[in-house]
């Protein structure tokens, strides 16, 4: 039996309307739930203080720190390397086998479970290279998680920049090199900041890895070879071992708020160099 | 002839500023140029005609290596500018380009301000000083008739200005690397006839400066501003010569049918 077309067309209105409201309400209603449990929680001694009473009282200072700390070291190791690799495969080599490769090889890696890199980075940073559950092995953990998101987005970002801006620039007199800098990286930005946003996302977000290689010390870290623990992790612990109800949503709480200062942050800041630019 | 009388007689003719010899270009094993023989002369226009896919944008982008950015793209032959082959190894295309602009078919202005599009080529030689700078930009986009519509917005972006004055805009992009050689394919193709006049209007002014070589798919536009005119036709050159012989009294057959519009 087919649908006449006018049918058809309030049926998938209706169908695809209801899969946007379905997918909105349910962010909506963890975000309701996670924030009306946790945010009266939300003070700034809970923001500025210690824990104290094994994480029953007190405050999540240190591991904002951590959450902080840690992956800002991982963009600052992956961003270079990652948009590098991005820059190399798409401007400097052909297509071939290799970079065919290359590309499918990053798909698979950006599919494998983070316990993995966890146990990765446990066995060859913390332990191989003597740099114990630390700031360092976390950082460059993660980074090598979201190494194959910000190659496959940067790429994505620097293919979309027209061939005829290369073509222009080229005939101006360009090396590649100043074409890369002055044509192609800055019109490629705004794809490269959503995969650093990515990255970002999932290395806040990241619990396994992190336990595995950063350890949980809740001692604010004086070198990037102390342990850390970041909000993820301690939201973890306060859960699984059952300490402190209120202090894990409120910790919850402070994590989701901090996710979307820092999306705000970020395309707040990519607006402004996209308008300056083309004014 | 005595060597007083060679001095007495005006200047000789200056020697053509490129000369192509036997030139062919290859795009993998199927030539798109085939041993084209051709001299441009310094400071006149040469205007390219022929139909889609006679190789005439292919012989363009020889001159300022821009073919080289195809894969399997190979040549035969020599192409001279000023007495050396630019196709040797140790010729370096960067160099090359500063002393070749090119304009495109389409205007393409960079995604950044309208000074910042003309300064482009200047800062890549290592131009820095602001004074300098200016002075390229209002040089530049005065030559190219196009000073007087954005004198007061030479921060915004270049993407605001309309299609005629994009392309003039592109032109003067090219004149601020101060070339020799300035390469044009189809530069008026998108565009209107008043335009089209602006920037004709331009390149007959030029002239004086440059070498100016105008691929073009509109004939009469070869016959308004081209010194000398080059007829190609399926990758071979068929004629060139004076602009005026080559309309009226055409040598090759196949330059008739064309010019006349029997084909093409």
């Amino acid at each position: 039996m087919r649908l006449p077309p006018r049918h058809a067309q309030r049926l998938a209105v209706a169908v695809l309307g209801a899969a946007t409201a379905l997918t909105l309400g349910i962010l909506a209603f963890i975000l309701a739930s996670v924030f009306q449990k946790g945010l009266p929680h939300v003070t700034w001694r809970f923001l500025a203080d210690e824990p104290r009473d094994m994480c029953r009282a007190g405050g999540i200072f240190p591991t904002i720190v951590g959450s902080l700390l840690l992956p800002l070291l991982a963009i600052a190791i992956a961003l270079p390397l990652g948009a590098g690799t991005a820059v190399f495969l798409t401007e400097y080599t052909r297509e071939t086998r290799l970079t065919r490769a290359i590309r499918f090889g990053a798909d698979c890696l950006s599919g494998i479970p983070s316990i993995l890199f966890g146990l990765f980075g446990f066995i060859f940073f913390v332990v191989f290279l003597g740099m114990g559950w630390s700031l360092l092995s976390g950082g460059l953990t993660l980074a090598i998680m979201i190494l194959p998101t910000i190659i496959r987005t940067s790429e994505e970002a620097i293919l979309s920049v027209p061939a005829a801006y290369r073509e222009v620039s080229f005939s101006l007199g360009a090396t590649r090199w100043e074409t890369v800098r002055r044509v192609v990286l800055p019109n490629a930005l705004p794809g490269i900041v959503t995969g650093v946003m990515l990255g970002i996302g999932r290395c806040i977000g990241e619990t396994a890895a992190v336990i595995f290689t950063a350890g949980s010390s809740l001692r604010l870290p004086r070198s990037a070879f102390d342990s850390v623990r970041t909000m993820s992790v301690h939201f973890y612990i306060l859960a699984r071992e059952g300490l402190s109800a209120e202090m894990a949503y409120g910790t919850a709480a402070v994590l989701i708020l901090s996710i979307l200062i820092v999306n705000l942050a970020a395309y707040g800041l990519m607006h402004r160099f996209i308008s300056r630019r083309a004014a | 002839m005595s060597a007083p009388a060679r001095d007495a007689s005006p200047a000789p003719a200056p020697a053509p500023k490129v000369r192509a010899r036997g030139f062919s270009v290859f795009h993998g094993d199927a030539p798109s140029l085939r041993a084209v023989t051709l001299d441009i002369a310094e400071r006149r226009i040469l205007g390219i005609i022929g139909p889609a896919g006679s190789g005439k944008t292919t012989f363009l982008r020889a001159l300022n290596r821009l073919n080289d950015l195809l894969p399997d793209c190979r040549t035969e032959g020599e192409l001279l500018l000023d007495g050396q082959d630019i196709y040797r190894p140790e010729f370096d295309p960067v160099s090359l380009r500063k002393r070749a602009g090119m304009v495109f078919a389409l205007p393409v202005p960079l995604p950044m301000s309208i000074r910042d599009n003309v300064v482009y080529g200047p800062t890549l030689s290592g131009v820095r000083r602001r004074a300098d700078l200016d002075r390229l930009v209002e040089e530049s986009l005065r030559a190219a008739f196009l000073w007087d519509e954005v004198k007061d917005r030479l921060a915004t972006s270049a993407l605001r200005l309309s299609g005629g004055q994009q392309q003039r805009l592109c032109l003067a992009r090219v004149l601020a690397m101060k070339p020799e050689l300035i390469l044009l394919d189809e530069p008026c193709s998108g565009l209107d006839p008043i335009s089209t006049a602006r920037i004709e209007e331009a390149l007959t002014a030029l002239k004086a400066q440059y070498t100016i070589v105008l691929v073009t798919n509109n004939t009469k536009q070869a016959a308004r501003v081209a010194d000398e005119t080059a007829f190609f036709l399926m990758g071979e050159l068929v004629e060139c010569g004076p602009t005026a012989g080559l309309f009226t009294v055409p040598r090759d057959p196949r330059t008739a049918d064309y010019v006349t519009g029997r084909f093409g």
